[in-house]
């Protein structure tokens, strides 16, 4: 996977709160190779139900959403439906834990922003596509003009940037890991399943 | 002196190989749960042309897409099915499939197997991971990327959380069960309230749930943000583990007992937030919106306004007036069974409200296991289900997901004992209300949303 810094591109907004990860990717889609291409999935009943839906107006790379955005179920389905669709990064005031995990091994930026701030992008935008920068290194963006600040984890903006693939990266410790199996089995014999 | 710590502080600190400057930890996996969705992980790691790194250690489980009923299966899900059992036969791992007189839903037969035992650390690519916390094991979902790292190494890069204790005291009231207290506690706090957490549940309330009921609260940890929930082992936990077929025995049964013994949260433990409920003050609940924080008492009314959210697009969706009593609400159908609430104790409860009575609406029971499915036949429930008018399904995630095909219709409503009420879960604009399995018993035998605690006079 490739890092990124910089980015600019369309953003659009999705209000609602807790748009989750069974409306993100419907469960039905789920049996389907990656190389199929998941970007026709995304959010695909809500886009059915509304063929004006921003989503197919726009080919945006940001999304500003409402709170609690990617809750739900581990399927990873969902970081892939958005990152096929174009989406690169999504703006709102909080996250699905395993989702934001999720979408940082896939190269999709989660950046936490006040509630306040992302009522006023909505507002701003009413419902139509504005230009969006993102720079990753001094954590700041511009969306509809206006200047915003974002919270990451310095972990994942590392690994944001530097496109960092976990597998690769633990290899370097896997003589600690040898050792650690050892002794934590010798410490607790008991953790071997007994068949 | 030694600083005194917390439950979750004990089990990361047992299973922390090293820890990075930047403060992330890799820690040592000791049960990996693999199901049919671990797809796109197996086909990450052969993408690399890597192996499994202890397949002593992981475990395969049909369930996501296990039919539960007679009839052709669609070749997609036989695909699903089919793929899992290919991967699992060529890493060498045990394969609970589809057949196996011990298949079930992985947070089900985890446990009753003995996979599942306090101070693990449990991972599988399925959220409701948290269940496994009930042991006192340090349990999470996590995504294809992480399995994929799991199985390449056997170890997983997390942040330590930080840690909220939800103290429940005093004692439940008649027909409220553990169900109700999650419900609870996801309304007040809210579906985003305890993410970045883990929870710890503790308190009276709690010490006094049975595994069953326990399971069922961490199981729903997710739902109100947490990745993972967890409860001391006690003896309550011990007495279900013992002569499971993966617990230890003999000497190291009594040696692995000692250890649990000290799986605790220490009397002087900080935790990073608190939270105390007092649990005679919860009734049966049950959710009337899109999300399992839009959870009220049944004898509460549809909202009007829900602080600063917009409910108007939920209750379209739902069908809903505002104002409305919860118990005016009329459904289609029932769903009992899932990861939730799928266990015997859970069957034993609504055979407890159904038994000699009628269902006006048709419905579904799926238990959680083969083995659920065997006992709960012997004792006589199956019979209580099927007389009162409902089907009698196989084991597995059937109707709270809909992947196999058991699907709720689309503007219909579901009574349902299970973890998601998402627009669209049980099926494309399926209507879902979440309750303990003994609400749903109730809503089956009145057609509508009702209190069970009359019906449940003389029975418990």
């Amino acid at each position: 996977m490739s890092g990124w810094q910089t980015l600019t591109g369309s953003a659009i907004t999705l209000p609602e709160a807790n748009i989750d990860t069974d409306q993100l990717i419907p469960a039905r889609f789920m049996s389907q190779p990656r190389s199929a291409g998941y970007g026709g999935f995304l959010l695909y009943d809500a886009r059915q139900a509304n063929p004006d839906h921003p989503l197919d107006r726009y080919a945006a790379k940001v999304l500003v959403a409402g709170r609690n955005f990617g809750s739900g179920s581990s399927r990873e389905a969902a970081v892939y439906a958005l990152v096929d669709y174009g989406i690169r990064a999504v703006f709102a005031p909080s996250f699905g834990d395993i989702f934001a995990g999720n979408a940082v091994n896939n190269g999709l930026l989660t950046a936490q922003i006040d509630d306040d701030v992302a009522a006023f992008l909505v507002a701003t935008m009413a419902g139509n596509a504005a230009a969006a920068q993102i720079d990753l290194g001094t954590g700041r963006a511009t969306i509809a003009g206006q200047d915003i600040g974002f919270d990451l984890d310095p972990v994942r903006r590392q690994k944001l940037i530097n496109g960092w693939d976990d597998i690769d990266m633990t290899a370097q410790y896997s003589d600690q890991i040898t050792t650690f199996r050892a002794a934590h089995f010798a410490a607790h014999p008991w953790a071997m399943p007994a068949t | 002196m030694t600083l005194a710590r917390s439950l979750m502080d004990k089990l990361w600190d047992a299973h922390e190989v090293l820890r990075r400057a930047d403060g992330t930890s890799l820690l040592w996996v000791d049960r990996h749960l693999v199901h049919e969705g671990s797809h796109h992980g197996f086909a990450k790691l052969a993408a690399r042309n890597m192996a499994l790194a202890a397949p002593e250690l992981t475990f395969g489980v049909v369930d996501h897409y296990a039919p539960t009923r007679a009839g052709d299966v669609a070749p997609d899900i036989r695909r699903m099915i089919q793929t899992l059992g290919d991967n699992a036969r060529a890493a060498g791992i045990r394969l609970f499939d589809l057949h196996d007189p011990e298949q079930g839903i992985v947070h089900v037969i985890g446990p009753e197997q003995g996979l599942t035992l306090p101070g693990l650390l449990i991972n599988c690519g399925d959220s409701h991971t948290s269940t496994h916390g009930a042991f006192g094991a340090l349990a999470f979902g996590v995504g294809a990327t992480e399995v994929t790292h799991i199985l390449a190494t056997q170890t997983v890069w997390q942040k330590r959380p930080k840690t909220l204790q939800i103290t429940f005291d005093g004692a439940l009231g008649a027909g409220v069960t553990a169900k109700d207290m999650a419900l609870h506690w996801i309304a007040a706090l809210g579906a985003d309230g305890a993410q970045g957490f883990a929870v710890e549940y503790a308190g009276a309330a709690v010490r006094a749930l049975s595994m069953e009921g326990r399971m069922t609260l961490c199981n729903l940890s997710i739902e109100g943000g947490a990745r993972m929930g967890m409860i001391a082992p006690d003896d309550v936990t011990f007495a279900y583990l013992k002569g499971r077929p993966f617990a230890p025995v003999g000497a190291a049964w009594d040696a692995a007992v000692a250890d649990w013994r000290q799986l605790h949260s220490d009397g002087d433990a900080v935790f990073d937030r608190h939270v105390s409920i007092d649990a005679s003050t919860i009734a049966p609940t049950v959710t009337w919106g899109t999300s399992p924080e839009d959870a009220l008492p049944i004898t509460g009314h549809v909202p009007r306004a829900d602080g600063g959210k917009d409910i108007g697009a939920t209750l379209d969706y739902m069908g809903l007036d505002a104002g409305m009593a919860l118990t005016q609400i009329a459904i289609d159908q029932v769903f009992i069974g899932s990861c939730t609430n799928g266990r015997i104790e859970d069957l034993r409860m609504a055979a407890k409200v159904l038994a000699g009575r009628q269902a006006v609406v048709p419905g579904l029971v799926s238990p959680g296991s083969a083995l659920v499915k065997k006992q709960a036949e012997d004792e006589g429930l199956a019979q209580i289900f099927v007389q009162a008018g409902l089907e009698w399904a196989g084991a597995g995630c059937s109707m709270c997901v809909g992947m196999n095909g058991d699907l709720v219709d689309a503007g219909k409503r579901c009574a349902s004992s299970t973890n998601r009420n998402f627009k669209g879960r049980q099926g494309r604009g399926a209507r879902t209300h979440l309750m303990s399995p003994a609400m749903v018993a109730a809503a089956a035998l009145t057609g509508h949303l009702t209190d069970v605690r009359p019906l449940l006079e003389g029975r418990i």
